[in-house]
């Protein structure tokens, strides 16, 4: 066995962190599996559900309709998850402080409304209405902040009221008319609507990723040995690579059949990279981690806790601003039916559907990405199967059961086998 | 107060607290209290429910402002504004229950509050080989620190608290009943850890209602009660018997049984 001979020689210096000896060894592929069956069991299923739950949903509309796994059907998919995939974005920070905001939904159709009298009725250009748009939604953001730290209001109670107070604004702004829609030549719609990025520039941009992730990767590696730590093996960043490579060049490939990757997904994806690395990498991202898991901790372990919930408060809000913004842009219209109901659930649902808890301290930016595909697959496909929107609504609050049942059962399974 | 000794220690005084009162309200929960601890000392503050013990910790850790009364850090005038200028003084506290995020590991645990950072990035790799240096240097039994603080026993939490109040290099570090939900082996080992944090030089308050724990590990004991200290003794005079009558305030009725029959030979 390979594995074997390799551990035994660099048996000498053991790293600092192996030199327990109830460590049992974790290198090579057997004991690989073994820890990931226990991860498993352990409650710990991370995004296992919801990467099976995809393909189950996938492979049943593909049987039923060809059609929908067609390039045109995944770039249209792409363009239209984006904005609601951008205000699940704020919903997964708000639920890792073991909060929750109703209003996203409202607030992302007012910001709308707001930029789109800006632009079109008072004539005021693109930049100003987007400037304007995600400071209200700062505003909005540092309302709620205060109402949170300084009242003490449940973020229940006051993202149900600004859940009908927002869409109570947004009717006030629209006026009499009831709907603005944007010029096709407007930079917003431009963008979110027609902006498709150059097949060139897509495989440079997947290289790219796939050399900074190998870099940092490698990078990581090297300064964990020169420290005398541990790394795990080897193999699996190599197969790691190779699968973000394959993957996303093979995504590239058939997306290019029709239009491509559009530019709408493409900030999405950037702003989850971001707030991933944001949630991961920093101070602020560990505190947020902390206030969620333990408030009272936190708070004398000297972190500014207020701080931590005006940050996030204010990033939600701001996130649904740009997802309204975004969504007007896609749709190229604000109605008095922009961001209501539909838009919120649809957000919230994402987020937990994508294996952040609705508990508290646990979750990445990353299940909004894979919430918004589940739903926007789910909602897509119903469409081109044609079936009635009431049994859309139907499915989609039970995989959202469904989710949240996981969630607790995962919760359950964790606190029993000690991982909190 | 009468019942005082007052044998100044000898060695060179690090914390002291003189005259701090606090009310809550109606309620005056301390009066006058007075309290030294010098460098590789173990002071025990001892005393009943509601004696004032924990509130005392709070107005040293800052989480409460005492109304009257001066704080003196290394002979300095200090004025402890909140937990986190605690730290920065170098007073580390452990609180009772812990408070330790669950979800977040041992690494991150050790250093909330205080990470290290490259940049703008938290510096992982100095983190964790901080975090062993420091977990090998108190003898900790933690089997790995990227595991999640919910999957380690109660004596390893217990540990790993303390271990997180000695992040910051402060020169107090104070231990609210850091035994009370532990067994006997577990009791043992935070034991060995409050001698080892007194071997390395630090000043070791230790709030305990386990009067074993006390006797086997103190220098020095202060007992509270309703807010005011009744007495202090040095562990070696110090009998159950009498530390039991000082904390439950039956000290007088014994003093002056004892005077009594003292008396009664006499004449």
């Amino acid at each position: 066995m390979a594995e074997v001979k390799e551990a035994q020689e660099a048996l000498p210096p053991v790293p600092a962190d192996l030199q327990d000896e109830r460590l049992i060894n974790q290198v090579g592929l057997v004991p690989a599996l073994h820890q990931f069956w226990n991860r498993l069991r352990g409650g710990d299923l991370g995004s296992l559900p919801v990467v099976l739950g995809l393909l189950i949903i996938c492979t049943v509309f593909y049987l039923i309709e060809p059609r929908f796994l067609s390039s045109f059907t995944l770039v249209s998919m792409t363009v239209f998850a984006a904005p609601v995939g951008i205000i699940a974005l704020g919903i997964v920070l708000v639920l890792l402080l073991g909060e929750i905001d109703l209003s996203v939904g409202s607030v992302s159709g007012f910001t709308a409304a707001c930029m789109a009298v800006l632009v079109v009725n008072e004539g005021t250009s693109m930049f100003v209405g987007l400037a304007a748009g995600i400071l209200i939604g700062v505003a909005i953001g540092v309302l709620y902040a205060v109402l949170h730290t300084q009242l003490g209001v449940p973020s229940f109670v006051f993202s149900l009221a600004g859940l009908l107070a927002f869409q109570g604004g947004l009717l006030y702004v629209l006026g009499k008319d009831g709907t603005i829609n944007l010029p096709s030549d407007s930079s917003l719609v431009q963008f979110a609507k027609f902006g498709f990025i150059s097949e060139g520039l897509a495989y440079f941009l997947v290289f790219a990723i796939t050399a900074v992730y190998v870099g940092s990767q490698v990078w990581g590696r090297y300064r964990r040995e020169k420290a005398g730590l541990s790394n795990s093996w080897w193999v699996w960043l190599v197969l790691k690579a190779v699968a973000l490579f394959a993957g996303l060049a093979w995504l590239t490939w058939y997306l290019y059949i029709d239009r491509g990757w559009s530019k709408v997904w493409l900030l999405f994806a950037a702003l989850v990279v971001v707030m991933d690395l944001l949630l991961r990498k920093t101070k602020w991202g560990r505190h947020l981690f902390a206030v969620g898991g333990n408030e009272e901790a936190a708070r004398r372990a000297g972190i500014k806790v207020d701080r931590t919930y005006l940050s996030v408060f204010v990033l939600c809000s701001a996130l649904a601003a740009l997802g309204g913004l975004m969504s007007a842009g896609v749709l190229t219209t604000v109605s008095q039916s922009s961001g209501t109901t539909d838009t919120n659930l649809t957000a919230i649902a994402a987020a937990v559907i994508g294996g952040t808890s609705l508990f508290g301290g646990r979750g990445s930016a990353y299940s909004a990405m894979l919430g918004i595909v589940v739903l926007q697959a789910i909602q897509t496909g119903l469409n081109m199967t044609n079936v009635d929107s009431s049994v859309r609504f139907m499915v989609t609050g039970g995989v959202l059961l469904l989710a949240v049942a996981i969630d607790s059962i995962s919760r359950r399974a964790r606190s029993s086998s000690g991982r909190g | 107060m009468s019942s005082l000794t007052k044998d100044a220690p000898v060695r060179d005084v690090v914390l002291s607290l003189a005259g701090v009162s606090k009310r809550f309200g109606a309620v005056q929960a301390l009066t006058d209290v007075h309290l030294e601890v010098a460098a590789g000392e173990v002071v025990a503050l001892v005393g009943d429910n509601g004696a004032g013990k924990s509130t005392l910790v709070k107005v040293i850790s800052g989480v409460y402002q005492p109304d009257a009364g001066d704080i003196e850090l290394a002979g300095r005038h200090i004025h402890v504004g909140g937990p986190r200028q605690a730290q920065v003084l170098g007073i580390a506290t452990v609180f009772q229950d812990l408070a330790l995020c669950d979800n977040l590991d041992v690494v991150a645990n050790l250093f909330l509050g205080q990470e290290r950072l490259v940049g703008p990035v938290i510096n992982e790799v100095e983190m964790e080989t901080a975090a062993w240096k420091l977990l090998r240097s108190l003898s900790a039994k933690i089997p790995s620190v990227r595991i999640p603080i919910a999957s380690l026993s109660g004596g390893q939490r217990q540990t790993v608290a303390i271990a997180r109040a000695l992040v910051g290099s402060p020169k107090v570090v104070m231990l609210d009943e850091p035994t009370a939900a532990l067994g006997v082996a577990q009791t043992a080992e935070v034991l060995n850890l409050i001698e080892r944090l007194r071997d390395n030089g630090l000043a070791v308050i230790l709030v305990s209602h386990n009067m074993a724990d006390v006797q086997a590990v103190a220098d020095r004991i202060v007992v509270l009660r309703l807010g005011r200290n009744t007495a202090e003794f040095r562990v070696e005079d110090a009998t159950t018997e009498e530390l039991v009558a000082a904390i439950t305030g039956a000290s007088d009725n014994v003093v002056a049984a004892r005077q009594q029959r003292k008396g009664g030979e006499h004449g």
